[in-house]
């Protein structure tokens, strides 16, 4: 018994070092930009170059936009398809693992050759309309997260008690939706909010084809030109990971637990 | 008890600061069918596990047939074991599942397979060889996890509530074929239950534990006739509880909400005007007519509960109300709600309680 | 009642009717049968306009030839010694990095979940696997080259303290096993995240039931653990293979394009045309499509083999 703990322990220790080693070294690294001392010279060049707050702040915003595209397309479906059409949901849950199969780059390839200026949708056509194309673009990567999150959600309420009740009280459904649905698994759509958040911050090869200011392409830019600044941005691109995954983890912890059926 | 198959000296299980388990000091004989009855939290199934070898006692020792196997690791002490959720292994089928134990120990593949076919014909599931655990009820799975523990012979057989997760009537055809299996094997058998009923219809011999010590050790009959404590008195079957006022201590005399009886196992240190408690099993009282019993009772009927084979009347006799059960006679109703009734108890029947 | 008017809110019968008593019922249910579609149309349309059809659309463009005959030049051109090297190194990687990510990630979720180790780790566990799983991309690049790049602290520590010069003994961060190592970061974790969940379904009892048989730990686990793992291994399995092989952005920031990886010459190609061919490209995008998705129906045949026995 005592043997195996220690099989266990040196593993996990193993599996830490691994993790922590890169943080570390990348942390090191980033402090080193002033010759012979260490200094946050790198974070406050980061900080003070007008590129990184202007991607930063745009791709902020376009992840705010994937997020409400997400909960407008995906809370709906899961829930009429939970209550409703329970028939439809292989479908759904087929089309939903779709993004984890078909890489990002093949999409964005597609939507090049498919909505191009001289198509009958010309998405790239202006700047606004690829920004749009943008945000589904992500809404689509981020199907997978967002389907799974509210689905989970919506099992641990009763969603036909529930909306019976509003029924017989008069709501339509889209109160039925806005006001009661919502709320009640409101956890678990902020929960695959954070974790479209984190994806969007970090993307990389769609803003770079679809040519969009975005934080990704600027990462990549700052990486190929500069020696020190991407190791702050590591570290800051880390902090941001953390940060959604650490606010998922606090959101979870008031799940609501009760109505759970067994199913 | 001379010749001891398993015997448990002393064992204390503590969990960090908690002891579960203080000081059981038991012994088995070969063949028994134990059962180890008490409340959820008595540390009737810690007892099982620590013998499987699952928990290592914080102190005393397991010995089975002469040999120390405190420190014995699960795998070696050839111990069959079933569990209450059955515990199959859901990627075998019936047949690889009675065979594993066979498999692991290196028996050759004709040989276990006989073995298989065997255990399938001892539990009646021949021709089941093929199927996968969910495509059985629960009775088949448990009865499958039954052959599984004993295909490889094992020397002892603990079963950890087996039945409880059943319906009831599969739970009692299922003790029945335990029962019958283990008298046709001969094998020891210590069966882990809170259900009383159960550990009576059962057992050679019942150990009732209680926050982690023995209250009791005995047969079906003395643990029910005569238990040795207040707690194995109530835990064990449906209890009548009267109280009544110690009338006369020098007489042996009581005061049943104002009836005056006489008790001869009132204790010599009952002082007049104590209250005690007289309790007697329902089956023990009878309605007074022809019958002559040496303590006699007026009341009326407040309750009549038909359970088919018998009716348990419930008696009021003021304060105290009292439990009787009469067999149902398809040519006389039962009395109905509010009839006066006098009944009969034998004094050699009540047990007296202090307080 | 259900015939008085509802004035209480008249949006009711645009947003489809609701029923509004008992005595409605199966009519009402037949008139929301439609506002269930209509909830679900949007995400189908979605789906159809930016997942299916721009995929189906790359699958028939890989036939077309640039005057819009159909042809099968394009999948032949695929035998460029430079593509096909570009899907060798492709393959390897995502198999390497998908194989060793699960076997370590799952020796690291047993360890921790089963190994008698403190239940805070667990969670601390979880939660770092939970970030450092979506922590790829150009960031995970940058950490990595600020640790095994030429002057990384992994490497010059191994330099200056142990005298192993890693980059003198052939490692390079731009090469084969730089890439695997940098996408071990993210496939590790994502393991644990995905295969903790099976873990914890691996009943106790069943270890103990296969002990008191005589089962020794390791029958326990060839027998009983591992094939009630294996369905979702192999699940795993492949999305960490989908994971590793679709992903760009790491490899191109360590290596820019230098690696000839098909991401990557794919990149380059809808960029500016690097292979002189739209029709080439593609075709390029069918082939990652055809492997993806051959990888996951190996799993799925594996998985309806393995529902014999899963409920």
């Amino acid at each position: 018994m005592k043997r195996s703990r220690l099989w266990a322990w040196s593993l996990f220790g193993i599996g830490a070092a691994y993790f922590l080693i890169p943080l570390i070294a990348t942390f090191e690294f980033s402090l080193r930009m002033r010759r012979g001392a260490y200094s946050w010279d790198a974070y406050a060049a980061v900080f003070a170059d007008p590129r990184f707050q202007a991607t930063f702040s745009y791709s902020a915003f376009i992840a705010l936009c994937t997020i409400v595209v997400g909960i407008l397309l995906v809370v709906p479906a899961a829930y009429f398809v939970r209550l409703r059409l329970p028939h439809l949901r292989p479908i759904i849950e087929f089309v939903t693992l779709l993004p984890l199969i078909i890489p990002p780059i093949i999409l964005v390839f597609g939507y090049i050759r498919l909505y191009n200026s001289s198509s009958w949708l010309p998405f790239t056509g202006s700047a606004l309309a690829t920004d749009l194309l943008l945000v589904f673009a992500y809404a689509t990567l981020s199907l997978p997260l967002m389907y799974r999150a509210v689905d989970t959600g919506l099992r641990t309420i009763d969603v036909g008690t529930l909306t019976e009740a509003a029924t017989i009280l008069g709501a339509n459904q889209v109160t039925i939706l806005a006001r009661i649905i919502l709320p009640n698994i409101l956890i678990a759509v902020l929960s695959g909010a954070f974790l479209t958040f984190a994806i969007v911050m970090g993307e990389f090869v769609i803003a770079s084809l679809l040519s969009r200011p975005a934080f990704g392409p600027y990462l990549q830019l700052i990486g190929a030109n500069r020696a020190y600044e991407p190791a702050a941005l590591a570290i800051i691109s880390f902090i941001i990971t953390w940060g959604a995954m650490g606010t998922i983890q606090l959101l979870a912890r008031f799940a609501p637990k009760t109505a759970a059926r067994i199913d | 008890m001379a010749e001891q198959f398993l015997s448990i000296e002393k064992i204390v299980k503590s969990f960090g600061g908690n002891t579960v388990v203080h000081g059981v000091d038991l012994g088995f004989g070969k063949g028994e069918f134990i059962s180890l009855l008490g409340p959820s939290g008595c540390g009737k199934t810690t007892i099982l596990r620590m013998i499987a070898g699952f928990e290592r006692p914080t102190a005393g020792r397991i010995v089975v047939e002469g040999k120390d196997i405190t420190h014995l690791s699960p795998n070696q002490r050839k111990i069959g074991m079933v569990f209450q959720a059955y515990a199959l292994f859901p990627n075998m089928n019936v047949a690889d599942n009675i065979g594993f134990g066979l498999k692991v120990a290196g028996i050759p593949r004709d040989k276990a397979r006989a073995r298989v076919a065997e255990m399938l014909a001892l539990i009646g599931l021949s021709g089941f060889e093929k199927r996968f655990p969910f495509e059985l009820s629960g009775g088949q799975q448990q009865r499958v996890a039954l052959a599984r523990a004993l295909a490889p012979r094992p020397r002892m057989l603990l079963l950890d509530e087996p039945l409880s997760a059943l319906d009831a009537k599969i739970r009692v055809s299922l003790r029945e074929q335990i029962r019958a299996i283990q008298r046709e094997l001969g094998i020891t058998t210590i069966f882990v239950t809170h259900d009383q009923e159960e550990a009576l219809s059962i057992s050679d011999r019942i150990v009732v534990l209680n926050a982690g010590k023995v209250e009791q050790f005995g047969t079906p009959f003395e643990v029910y006739n005569r238990p040795a404590s207040r707690f194995v008195a109530t835990f064990v079957g449906t209890l009548n509880t009267l109280q009544a006022t110690v009338a006369d201590a020098a007489k042996k005399t009581v005061a049943i909400d104002g009836q005056v009886v006489t008790i001869p196992a009132l204790p010599a240190t009952a002082r007049s005007g104590e209250t005690v408690a007289l309790t007697m099993r329902p089956e023990a009282i009878a309605i007074a007519n022809g019958v002559p019993r040496d303590i006699v009772l007026d009341g009326t009927v407040s309750e009549v509960n038909f359970l088919g084979s018998v009716i348990r009347l419930k008696i009021d006799l003021g304060a105290n109300a009292i439990n009787l059960d009469i067999f149902n006679d398809q040519h006389t109703p039962p009395p109905a709600h509010g009839t006066p009734v006098r009944i009969g108890i034998a004094s050699g029947d009540v047990l007296v309680l202090d307080g | 009642m259900s015939n008085s008017p509802s004035t209480a809110n008249p949006a009711a019968v645009s947003a489809g009717p609701v029923a509004t008593g008992p005595v409605g019922g199966s009519a009402a249910k037949l008139f929301l049968l439609p506002a269930g579609l209509l909830g679900v149309a949007p995400f189908l349309i979605f789906a159809v306009m930016f997942l299916i059809a721009p995929t189906l659309y790359l699958v028939t463009a890989a036939f077309v030839d640039s005057a819009g005959n159909i042809t099968i030049d394009n999948i032949l051109a695929l035998s460029d010694p430079q593509i096909v090297s570009a899907y060798d190194i492709s393959l390897r990687i995502s198999l390497a990095s998908a194989g060793i990510g699960a076997a370590i990630g799952l020796a690291i979720a047993l360890a921790v979940i089963r190994g008698g180790l403190p239940p805070q780790l667990r969670a601390a566990l979880m939660t770092f696997s939970g970030v450092a799983s979506n922590f790829a991309g150009v960031p995970l690049a940058f950490a990595f080259l600020a640790t095994l790049g030429r002057l990384g602290l992994v490497t010059i520590i191994l330099r200056t303290v142990f005298g192993v010069d890693l980059y003198r003994s052939g490692f390079n961060i731009l090469s084969f096993w730089g890439l695997t190592i940098t996408y071990l970061y993210f496939q590790i974790p994502l393991m644990i995240v995905i295969i903790a969940p099976a873990i914890d379904g691996l009943r106790r009892e069943w270890s103990e039931a296969a002990a008191t048989l005589g089962a020794k730990p390791w029958q326990f686990w060839r027998y009983v653990g591992l094939p009630v793992l294996w369905p979702n291994l192999l699940g795993t399995l492949s999305l960490l293979f989908a994971n590793a092989f679709g992903a760009i952005a790491t490899a191109y920031a360590l290596t820019g394009s230098s690696l000839n990886i098909v991401p990557i010459l794919l990149y380059a190609q809808i960029r500016g045309d690097v292979l002189h061919n739209p029709g080439l490209g593609a075709a390029l995008a069918l082939g990652m499509i055809v492997i993806t998705a051959f990888a996951n129906v190996i799993y799925l045949v594996i998985r309806t083999r393995a529902e014999r026995w899963l409920k």
